[in-house]
């Protein structure tokens, strides 16, 4: 080794944020705060109903209201657009599209139907005010299972509100494994419809440019580059043309990955106008006009020996997906039926995911996307089978567990689980949260007449989305590292983080690796001027798929650096070591190159070695050859009091497992608002419409996204198991809080009033479900 | 149109305004300060929080003209003179992710130690209850106002 010192370990630090001091200090740059000579604003009109024929649209007072300087109808938007894309599409499916404003038939409150571009955004609403539209208004259905059995039909030329159905497993031998079953469980399970609620609404900015016939579009998104080619195709503007930038984002929860209509006419509006073109929608319109979450119901069998060992399971979803596919959203049910197994051995299992339309807002991806569900059916269902049997909930699991030795896994789902240790994640909880000591505590209080109870839940995801075979655009990420001519480093990712902070995960990654400073290191993403390819930031899949695309070009960078290396020094490539900065002789480490002087021969290219480019620069696509598959064990406990119904959450018990770690700051705080947002399911949060399909919860004054002050300091802890698909060994962490957390919840406060007969209480946990559930425990009704 | 004077961060503004012009956009549109920002619109979520003649006020619902003759405290110009407390305890603990209530979190936290130099966790959590969060948990904001608490005590 030289002289010089050894850069000090970043990978595995908990090293502090360098997004932070922008955003600290009010410097952060989100779409609105952009505001470039000339920006028009646009407003939306949209449907109050829930289903309606539209007779008529009077625009003239708008077009002549002051600041006004357009203003878009249907008919134009229809013939001058594309319609909104969907990406997923299932074998069977019905797939009604719809322009970016509808102007024959409104299909849910919310939607789209006319644009006013003005000066500002007062004088936008202003105008909005006097567009005339006239509907006749046609009978909505709102309940996916009442939509199944004949209601009124969402889209009456298709002649059924049924969207796909699709199997998994083997309905044969599941069927055969639950007649035969010693005891079987049958729960209705309902995962109610959620907001997702990023605190920074949806906003784009378009801006097309006439002279060089350019479109900038600057987007709240998770998915620049995918938006960049389906906003082409929709606002027909050659890719080439296209770039999205994705500045600071404020949170997406999965509502940023799709394709708005509110983009597309930005973008039309802005090549007509040949101006910049801004929407921001309002926190009431993010409620009726992003997409939902979840809202599947859940019809579970669930059959065992006496001695607890699963024999079979089989479980019928109806998705209720809304009143249109939006980009992913017939793809999140089936990652439902992918994870049904969960954590467990089950010898045969069977699944049907019915997807419904209503006339509500579509649903797509919103954080842990088809994964809480399967979680929370399974983990109910073990809690059901548990009292049934009378066994003590965390041994019936243990009993089932697919052992540590068993993996790689194959699920009868068609996964292979990469590596596990889930009994490790649950010993460590039960630890914790001080099991045995807890049933006395909660046996000695009972007496007193106080209600308490513990829930668990071990569950497992399905992260690192993922191989190309699983999605429609492609699973693969990109990753290119330049050493720039003075040894400064610049990497640009495919991901796009919104919160997540990979500007400095990824710097760690790559100082360590090339062994330089990481203030010498700079993470660009989101913008596809800038970063030439990419997928984006969803399913837990930034570092798993976008950090290994990332150190496949770090490793081309230190191959190449050898190469220059060995043509100065006159010696072998293989004989030479890449560490710390320097490239150096193996067995005369005085004899050394550093990365600067590499970086120098490089690009001055007086003296190339043979068969080289000049330049330092790599870029890596990687395709990943699996899914990953982090797990662990969540516990709650909860004291309930049966006088109110009110719940409080005492304690809030995390082990998690997400392979190897790169900044364990990051990833409690992903743990952390994961949480927060599960617990919120299962205790805070549901979109409630009427029997007209209005949102009734369509303002934070009626949803409640948990505040400070209701919710616990959680205890968290973790267990490293790497996995084997990725060089990093990292499996994602971004949506197992929300994962394991919620049937953790519900299974505790059913525990804490099993005394009083209660089996089951359906989310959100709201007081009156929770006495009305005591009531009927004791045979009567509140 | 109405005139109005503020000072925003120790700098004297008059402008011309809209009476339905709201404070928030004076700041954002007008003075372009767009460090505060605006998450929703019902007065709930807290992200335009700034600091208008000592209190913590939410600025989507104060009208610019009923500002007038103010001093007003915003993001930018709370550090002005290097990070104050309350910002290096938010980067400190990992109190932010996406950032986007940072500025008003870490105004309303300001007021907050303002108000009461030593508040309790429970404190914390009662008197930041008028600003949500999506991404942390709040675990780590508390974290950063307790910080922040002890380096100016």
């Amino acid at each position: 080794m030289t002289t010089q010192e050894r850069p000090p370990k970043l990978i595995g630090e908990p090293i502090k944020r360098r997004e932070d001091p922008r955003l600290i200090t009010g410097q952060g740059s989100y779409v609105d705060d952009l505001q470039p000579l000339g920006t028009l604003h646009m407003v939306i009109v949209r449907s109050p109903y829930a289903h309606a024929r539209v007779t008529g649209i009077d625009v003239s007072a708008a077009r002549n209201a002051p600041g006004v300087v357009a203003v878009l109808t249907p008919e134009d938007v229809q013939q001058s657009t594309e319609p909104v894309p969907v990406a997923a599409q299932l074998e069977g499916m019905h797939m009604p599209l719809r322009h970016a404003l509808t102007g024959e038939e409104v299909k849910f409150v919310g939607e789209p139907v006319v644009a006013i571009v003005a000066d500002d955004r007062y004088l936008a609403a202003d105008a909005a005010e006097l567009v005339e539209v006239e509907y006749e208004e046609l009978p909505a259905v709102i309940d996916p299972e009442q939509a199944l059995e004949g209601g009124p039909l969402v889209h009456g030329d298709l002649g059924t509100n049924l969207c796909v159905v699709s199997p998994i497993g083997d309905a044969e031998a599941a069927a055969r494994a639950i007649e035969g079953a010693e005891v079987v469980i049958k729960q209705r399970l309902m995962n109610q419809r959620l907001i997702p609620n990023p605190i920074e609404p949806r906003a784009v900015l378009a801006h097309y440019e006439p002279g060089p016939g350019t479109l900038t579009v600057w987007s709240s998104t998770q998915i620049p580059h995918l938006l960049k080619t389906l906003l082409s195709a929709c606002a027909r503007v050659p890719e080439q043309l296209v770039r999205v930038v994705a500045p600071d984002v404020g949170g997406g929860f999965g509502c940023k990955l799709n394709v708005y209509p509110e983009e597309i006419l930005a973008a039309l509006a802005s090549r007509r106008l040949e101006r910049p073109v801004k929407f921001v929608e309002t926190r009431q319109e993010n409620y009726v006009a992003t997409i939902h979450g979840r809202d599947l119901i859940g019809h579970l069998e669930l059959g065992a020996k006496r001695d607890g060992t699963l024999v079979g399971y089989r479980i019928k979803v109806i998705a209720d997906i809304g009143a249109y596919q939006h980009l992913l959203t017939a793809a999140i049910p089936t990652l439902t039926a992918l994870m049904l197994q969960g954590v467990y051995k089950i010898p045969a299992l069977s699944g049907e995911i019915v997807e419904v339309f209503t006339n509500k807002t579509p649903t797509d991806a919103y954080r842990g996307a088809g994964r809480p569900e399967a979680t929370y059916y399974l983990e109910r269902g073990m809690d059901l089978l548990a009292v049934e049997l009378g066994a003590d909930p965390v041994e019936l699991r243990r009993k089932n567990f697919i052992g540590a030795g068993e993996f790689p896994f194959d699920t009868q789902t068609g996964l292979v689980y990469d590596s596990g240790d889930y009994e490790a994640a649950l010993d460590k909880a039960l630890a914790i949260v001080g099991y045995d000591d807890f049933r006395n505590e909660q046996a000695r209080l009972r007496e007193e007449g106080r209600y308490l109870g513990v829930g668990f839940s071990t569950y497992v995801e399905i992260c690192g989305v993922g191989p190309s075979s699983a999605l429609p655009a492609g699973g693969w990420e990109a990753g290119t590292v330049r050493v720039e001519r003075t040894g400064k480093v610049t990497v640009l990712t495919g991901v796009s983080p919104h919160g997540q902070g990979e500007e400095t995960s990824f710097a760690q990654i790559a100082a360590e690796r090339l062994g330089v400073g990481i203030e010498d290191v700079t993470v660009i993403h989101g913008d596809t001027a800038q970063v030439s390819a990419g997928i984006g930031t969803f399913g837990s899949r930034s570092l798993a798929v976008g950090g290994t695309a990332l150190v496949m070009s770090l490793d081309k960078i230190a191959a190449k650096a050898k190469r220059f290396a060995a043509h100065a020094m006159e010696v072998q490539a293989d004989d030479l070591e890449f560490e710390a900065g320097q490239v150096f002789v193996k067995d005369a480490p005085e004899k050394a190159i550093s990365l600067p002087e590499i970086a120098t021969l490089a690009y001055n290219a007086v003296d190339l070695p043979p068969d080289t480019e000049p330049g330092l620069e790599a870029t890596s696509y990687y395709e990943p050859g699996n899914f990953t598959f982090p797990f662990g064990t969540h516990v709650a406990v909860v004291e309930v009091d049966t006088d109110s119904g009110s719940i409080d959450l005492q304690r809030f018990i995390s082990v998690d497992d997400c392979g190897n770690i790169i900044n364990p700051l990051i990833v409690e705080g992903q743990i952390h608002g994961g949480l927060a947002q599960g617990i919120a399911q299962a205790l805070y949060e549901e979109a409630v419409y009427d029997a007209n399909g209005q949102l009734l919860s369509g303002s934070l004054m009626d949803y409640a996204v948990p505040r400070a002050d209701q919710l616990p300091s959680f205890e968290l802890a973790t267990t490293v198991t790497p996995t084997g698909v990725n060089p990093l060994g990292a499996k994602g962490v971004g949506e197992a809080g929300t994962i394991g957390s919620t049937p953790a919840i519900v299974n505790a406060v059913v525990d804490a009033l099993s005394p009083l007969g209660v089996q089951h209480i359906e989310m959100m946990l709201r007081p009156e479900r929770v006495l009305d559930a005591i009531q009927a425990a004791k045979g009567g009704v509140r | 149109m109405p005139e109005i004077s503020v000072t925003v961060n120790g700098v004297e503004h008059r402008e011309e305004v809209e009476p339905r012009l709201l404070l928030v956009h004076l700041l954002r549109e007008r003075l372009r300060l767009t460090g505060t920002h605006v998450g929703c619109d019902t007065s709930q979520c807290g992200a335009c929080t700034v600091v208008l003649d000592g209190k913590s006020v939410k600025s989507c619902t104060v009208l610019a003209v009923q500002a007038d003759g103010s001093e007003l405290l915003t993001i930018e110009g709370l550090g002005k003179d290097g990070l104050h407390p309350v910002q290096q305890g938010f980067w400190d603990q990992h109190g932010l992710q996406c950032g986007y209530c940072t500025p008003g979190m870490i105004m309303a936290a300001y007021q907050l130690l303002q108000d009461d130099s030593d508040p309790s966790e429970e404190a914390i959590r009662h008197g930041l209850r008028g600003n949500l969060c999506r991404c942390t948990g709040y675990q780590n904001i508390v974290r950063a106002v307790q910080q922040a608490a002890r380096a100016t005590s």
